[in-house]
């Protein structure tokens, strides 16, 4: 067996088993870090598909953006678990058994298909740089849904700072614009004296 | 010999692994986000695996576009959930119900 299928196969069984311990996992915070665990080892099955910029992409955005938010969220949160967890077993059959009939329907297509005949080239997809080749792809072919893509990004900022900002009463703050209508006579006084000698 | 089956099993395999987590954490609002995240994380594994077995960039395009999609989700669904907390002191889906949904 060659080195690449058995680092596939062991890529494989960690993500499956990483989901696995997301969605049964007791404690939220366990499940952040199982899902952690999932994008990393994808990522790295993505680098054996010869995707390097979105392997890193997924560690850099996904697993240091994305998920440090999530187990902010989760460790700010004082969550009661008992109630949370307490439908866990009546939902257990039914979850499993669809879950099952979803898979099962998946895997007969797949493999019902033949697309197992396709095997993996040796040569990788683009010569070179993998970067480059998403970069010139995505700013000539792709230029208006990038731009998209960025203004989306900006609509969200906006979003979680308008639905998550608050103003306590009491705190003390600047009105810039206060600030920047102040006219001379407001704040210097000319007092006349007379010159005083020693 | 690794095949195109073999990536598009995986990602039935975690995308199925997704929407049981939906139907198991009916009530933890942050689990049915994470099952989410999941799932569209097969998706991507899916498109990257025809990008190469096709030979054709515009795969890694999407799975990028993805990936910003989901990011901004996120952030927005947290947000909302940092806000429900805040007033109701509960993420449980089923005492969030003014909706009758």
């Amino acid at each position: 067996m060659p080195i690449i299928e058995i680092v596939f196969y062991l890529f494989s069984a960690v993500a499956t088993l990483a989901a696995l311990g997301v969605i049964t996992s007791r404690n939220p915070v366990y499940s952040v870090l199982f899902l952690v665990l999932a994008f990393f080892t994808s990522a790295c099955i993505w680098l054996l598909l010869g995707a390097e910029f979105l392997a890193i992409t997924m560690v850099l955005v996904y697993v240091g953006a994305v998920m440090v938010l999530f187990l902010f969220v989760v460790m700010m949160l004082d969550i009661n678990l008992e109630t949370l967890k307490a439908g866990f077993a009546s939902y257990l059959p039914l979850g499993v058994l669809i879950a099952l009939a979803m898979a099962a329907q998946l895997f007969i297509l797949i493999w019902v298909r033949g697309l197992n005949s396709e095997l993996l080239a040796a040569a990788p997809l683009v010569e070179g740089s993998n970067t480059r080749a998403l970069g010139e792809w995505l700013f000539t072919r792709y230029i208006y849904p990038f731009e998209i893509a960025g203004f989306i990004l900006l609509v969200a900022i906006v979003a979680a700072i308008m639905l998550t900002h608050r103003r306590r009463p009491g705190t003390r703050h600047q009105n810039p614009s206060q600030q920047a209508q102040i006219r001379r006579e407001e704040r210097v006084r000319m007092v006349s004296m007379n010159a005083e000698k020693d | 010999m690794l095949t195109l089956a073999h990536f598009l099993t995986l990602g039935a395999l975690l995308f199925s692994i997704g929407v049981a987590g939906i139907f198991l954490n009916r009530k933890n609002i942050i689990i049915l986000l994470m099952s989410i995240e999941l799932m569209l994380l097969a998706v991507n594994m899916n498109f990257v695996a025809f990008s190469r077995f096709l030979d054709n960039l515009d795969g890694q395009v999407f799975v990028f576009f993805i990936l910003t999609v989901a990011a901004a989700e996120a952030a927005i669904g947290l947000a909302i959930l940092v806000v429900l907390f805040r007033n109701r002191n509960t993420i449980n889906v089923e005492d969030i119900e003014e909706l009758k949904g």
